[in-house]
């Protein structure tokens, strides 16, 4: 099993490639933290070495910037309502990390978008449990590389968006969420959770959307709406083994 | 409440948060229907993140340079190109459009 197969190869590209734009991106958040909340250094990279989670350090630092400390309180319901999806991407890779508490802590910690997002497209358990840690480990140190850079001379760089690393991020989301689309139950889920996400976002407190559009999923699979009467091997093999 | 709180005390929530998931026990998860709400979910949390993405901006909806840059993504992933390739692709159509707008 030392041997590094196609798949294993497959699994370290999709987590290089979706990993180091993410990373890229704690630039903005130290430039954000610093000139804009207020933040000192020690505060900002607290934010990404223990909170570690992008949508929520933006969320908290956003309030804070714009409705300055007496604001404390949405700033950190923001965070958490941002956060509650981790817990959900928690119970999904659950299983592929396996036993150990210290190994499960550390997964917990690097429960993020794109470390779930990576394995969960994976084909084979080993494969599944090398996206995770690739991708969660490269945006982890990246990010807090990222972010101490962000805030020391964050000004200087302007907005990252420049160099379309948002484009890039939703293109890697793309390639993941891509060969999951094979059945008709999984491409009506991703076109109406897409719908979901997007008409609620006007409407509701950052973080809450992608939530509700989770139980679009809840809904057809609780149903088994449009689905066929057994389940595909690709779908099985992340929950067994 | 100073700032040093405020950190500590969403950092320590959004990180229990993470650990809360992982304490729902495993068997739950092998049953079909659990399972399968749980294999939709990756694909649910993907289109919902992938939206998002795509056309918020803060909460406001857009149509910006992300729109055709992910347009092309889907073309090239449909085309099978490889992913890196379509990745770097996507960042250059955003950032193209954004210096010539």
């Amino acid at each position: 099993m030392k041997i590094r197969s196609a798949e294993d190869t497959r699994a370290i590209r999709a987590a290089l490639a979706v990993g180091l734009p993410t990373a890229a991106y704690g630039i903005s958040f130290g430039a954000l933290a610093t000139l804009g909340a207020g933040l000192d250094l020690w505060q900002t990279m607290v934010l990404s070495l223990v909170m570690f989670t992008g949508g929520s350090q933006f969320a908290l630092v956003g309030v804070l910037a714009s409705g300055g400390l007496s604001a404390w309180p949405s700033a950190v319901a923001s965070a958490v309502l941002l956060g509650s999806r981790n817990a959900v991407y928690a119970i999904r890779m659950s299983p592929v990390i396996g036993r150990g508490l210290a190994r499960r802590a550390v997964a917990a910690h690097l429960t993020i978008d794109e470390s779930t997002a990576v394995s969960t497209a994976q084909g084979s358990l080993r494969s599944q449990r090398i996206g995770f840690w690739v991708t969660g480990l490269v945006v982890y140190i990246g990010w807090n590389l990222t972010t101490f850079v962000g805030a020391v001379i964050g000004d200087l760089l302007g907005d990252v968006s420049a160099y379309g690393l948002d484009a890039a991020a939703a293109a890697a989301f793309l390639g993941l969420l891509w060969p999951r689309l094979a059945t008709l139950q999984a491409q009506a889920v991703a076109v109406a959770a897409g719908f979901v996400a997007a008409l609620l976002t006007p409407a509701l407190m950052p973080g809450l959307p992608v939530l509700v559009a989770a139980l679009v999923a809840v809904i057809f699979g609780a149903t088994n709406w449009l689905g066929s009467s057994r389940r595909s091997p690709r779908a099985s093999s992340g929950v067994t083994s | 409440m100073t700032t040093w709180h405020v950190v500590l005390l969403a950092s320590i929530l959004c990180f229990g948060l993470k650990t809360l998931g992982y304490l729902v026990p495993a068997s739950l998860l092998e049953r079909p229907t659990p399972a399968r709400v749980v294999d939709l979910l990756t694909v649910a949390l993907l289109a919902a993140l992938i939206s998002l993405q795509t056309f918020a901006q803060g909460q406001e909806l857009t149509l910006d340079a992300r729109v055709p840059a992910v347009i092309v993504a889907a073309v090239m992933f449909a085309l099978r190109v490889p992913f890196i390739v379509v990745v770097v692709s996507a960042a250059v159509v955003a950032a193209g459009i954004r210096a010539l707008t």
